[in-house]
Formats: structure tokens, sequence, C-alpha cells
């Protein structure tokens, strides 16, 4: 595993809409966050959803978002966050 | 609700109505797999019987021993998988991932895309975990969820929402209650509910 990014690295989600079974919710796509951590490498699940072996795996990132860059209307404190399970192929650098 | 009967009649096991597509898919892929004695159907029924033993006492052992045991503790955050199985609770692949409720940060945990949950350790998901309003409202609104669950902060501590959407599981470790100083590490994990540790509730004495 070689990833891209490393904790503390800011990211954003690729704003993108391709048709099949997706792991990146629709709400995140297009939001910039910080990488909270390396989960290790994962088969591609857009990929083992169709019964192919998902190879060569992704590293996978737990990022980490601020709510109010999230939802403009966000009425918690303004340090509230969400972090998101998000495979390398759909992150890009700010 | 009958005295002796401390469940609601909510289910109504006479009227079943038609079988939805996935049951009847469900159904088939079981039938298949048994004529061409690739699984048993013991095997089938013996795996059923597992997951239906797990429970959220899995869950709250594993947590009462954190509570306890500063070094289990520090192991459980850093590895949450590999410090479950020394305390006998057979992972299998999954990736548990546990977040740390203080005094400043609460925890919770959805899964927006589907119902993904620690099973091991707490067994099968409740019905409100695996509603749409559930998974949608816990990302957008978190406080107003938690309100609902009996639950209410103040804008200092930081609410921390965990959306289960790949390969990790998530388990709330809760913050010690106070006044618990003392307990015995059986005692303690009787404070600890499933909902507390999915982070919609926080353990209290009662």
């Amino acid at each position: 595993m070689n990833p891209r990014f490393k904790p503390g690295d800011a990211v954003t989600v690729r704003r993108a809409y391709p048709p099949g079974h997706l792991r990146t919710p629709h709400y995140i796509r297009g939001k910039a966050g910080v990488v909270e951590r390396i989960c290790g490498s994962f088969a591609n699940p857009e990929e083992l959803a169709y019964g192919r072996n998902g190879l060569p795996a992704l590293p996978l990132y737990r990022v980490r978002f601020a709510q109010r860059q999230v939802w403009s209307d966000y009425a918690g404190a303004p340090g509230d966050t969400i972090d998101i399970e998000i495979y390398e192929h759909w992150l890009e650098p700010p | 609700m009958h005295d002796d009967h401390p469940h609601s009649h909510d289910h109504h096991p006479d009227r079943e109505g038609p079988l939805s597509d996935y049951q009847l898919m469900e159904i088939a892929v079981r039938e298949l797999l048994v004529e061409k004695r690739i699984l048993t159907a013991d095997e089938i029924r013996r795996t059923v019987e597992a997951m239906d033993a797990r429970s959220p006492a899995l869950g709250a052992r594993v947590v009462a021993r954190a509570w306890v045991d500063p070094a289990f503790r520090a192991r459980l955050l850093a590895n949450g998988t590999a410090a479950c199985e020394e305390l006998g609770i057979a992972m299998g692949a999954v990736k548990l991932v546990v977040v740390e409720s203080t005094p400043e940060v609460h925890n919770l945990v959805v899964c927006t895309l589907c119902s993904c949950y620690p099973r091991a350790l707490l067994g099968l998901p409740p019905d409100w975990y695996k509603s749409r309003a559930y998974r949608a409202r816990a990302v957008r609104e978190p406080r107003a969820v938690l309100s609902e669950f009996g639950t209410e902060l103040t804008d200092d501590v930081t609410v921390r929402v965990h959306d289960s959407t790949a390969d990790m599981r998530y388990l709330v470790l809760p913050l010690r209650p106070p006044g618990t100083e003392g307990w015995s590490e059986e005692r303690l994990a009787g404070l600890v509910t499933r909902d507390s540790m999915i982070g919609v509730s926080i353990p209290r004495p009662t």
C-alpha cells in the first residue's frame, strides 16, 4: 500500500455522480475535509458489488469534515464534525 | 399490555402477508446452496443461531474493562479488533474502530448507506437504527436526534458523528459516569447499554 494522503492532509471529495454501487454518500461529494487516519487497504466495493475481485485494493481513509461546511444551515456548535470512510479514488488534493 | 406479557403484540405472525422480493430471493439462494451441497441446512441454522446469540452484553464487557484498565483502554483505542479478541470475543473479519467520548467530545454512530453495525459486540441493530429517519437525521441534525433520545448536550461539547460507509465498524466508548469510583467491572458493565455504545445515550447510575 502506498497511500497518496497522510493523516492531517486536507482533501476534497470528488464531485462525481457515476452510476452503480458507491460508498461515497451524496451529501459529502464536493466537500473539503482533513484525513483523520488511514484504515488500511480494501478491495474496491464498486467492483465487488458486481462479482469482480475489486483488486488492486485501495487505501481507505477516515476523513473528518466540519458540519458547518457540510450543511449550510447546520444548527449545532461550530466545532461539530462528521467522520466518513472514503476510498482513495474519491479524494483529491484541495 | 398485560402484566405477564412484558412485550407488546406489535407483530402478527398469523398475518404475515405476501413475501417480499428479498425474502423470496433469500429462500431461493438458501435452497440452492443446500441443494448444491455448498452448505448444509444445519450449518445455516447454526450461523443464524450464533448471530442471534450476540448481545450488547459483549460490548458492555469491553467498555467496563476499558474503564478499569487504562492499558487495555489504550490498546482498544489503537486496535479495537485485537483488544476485543484479547477478551475472547471472536471478531471474524470485522475491523473495529473504538471512539472515546470525553467531557469535551460526544460520539454518535450511524450508517447512512445501509445499516452497518458492530454486530459482533452488540448483536442485531434496533429497528430505529435502520430507519431512514435516523440515517438521514443523525448526520444532518445530530443534536436534535440526541435530544429526542433524552440526551441533551450543551454547545461546549463537540458532537462527532461517525458514518460507517465502508469497511470499519464503530463502537462508542462512553464516558464513565461520575460516582462510580471503586465499582467492580461487573457492576460497571451493568450500566453500559446498547444505546450508549451507539452514542444516542449516556450511561447513568440508576
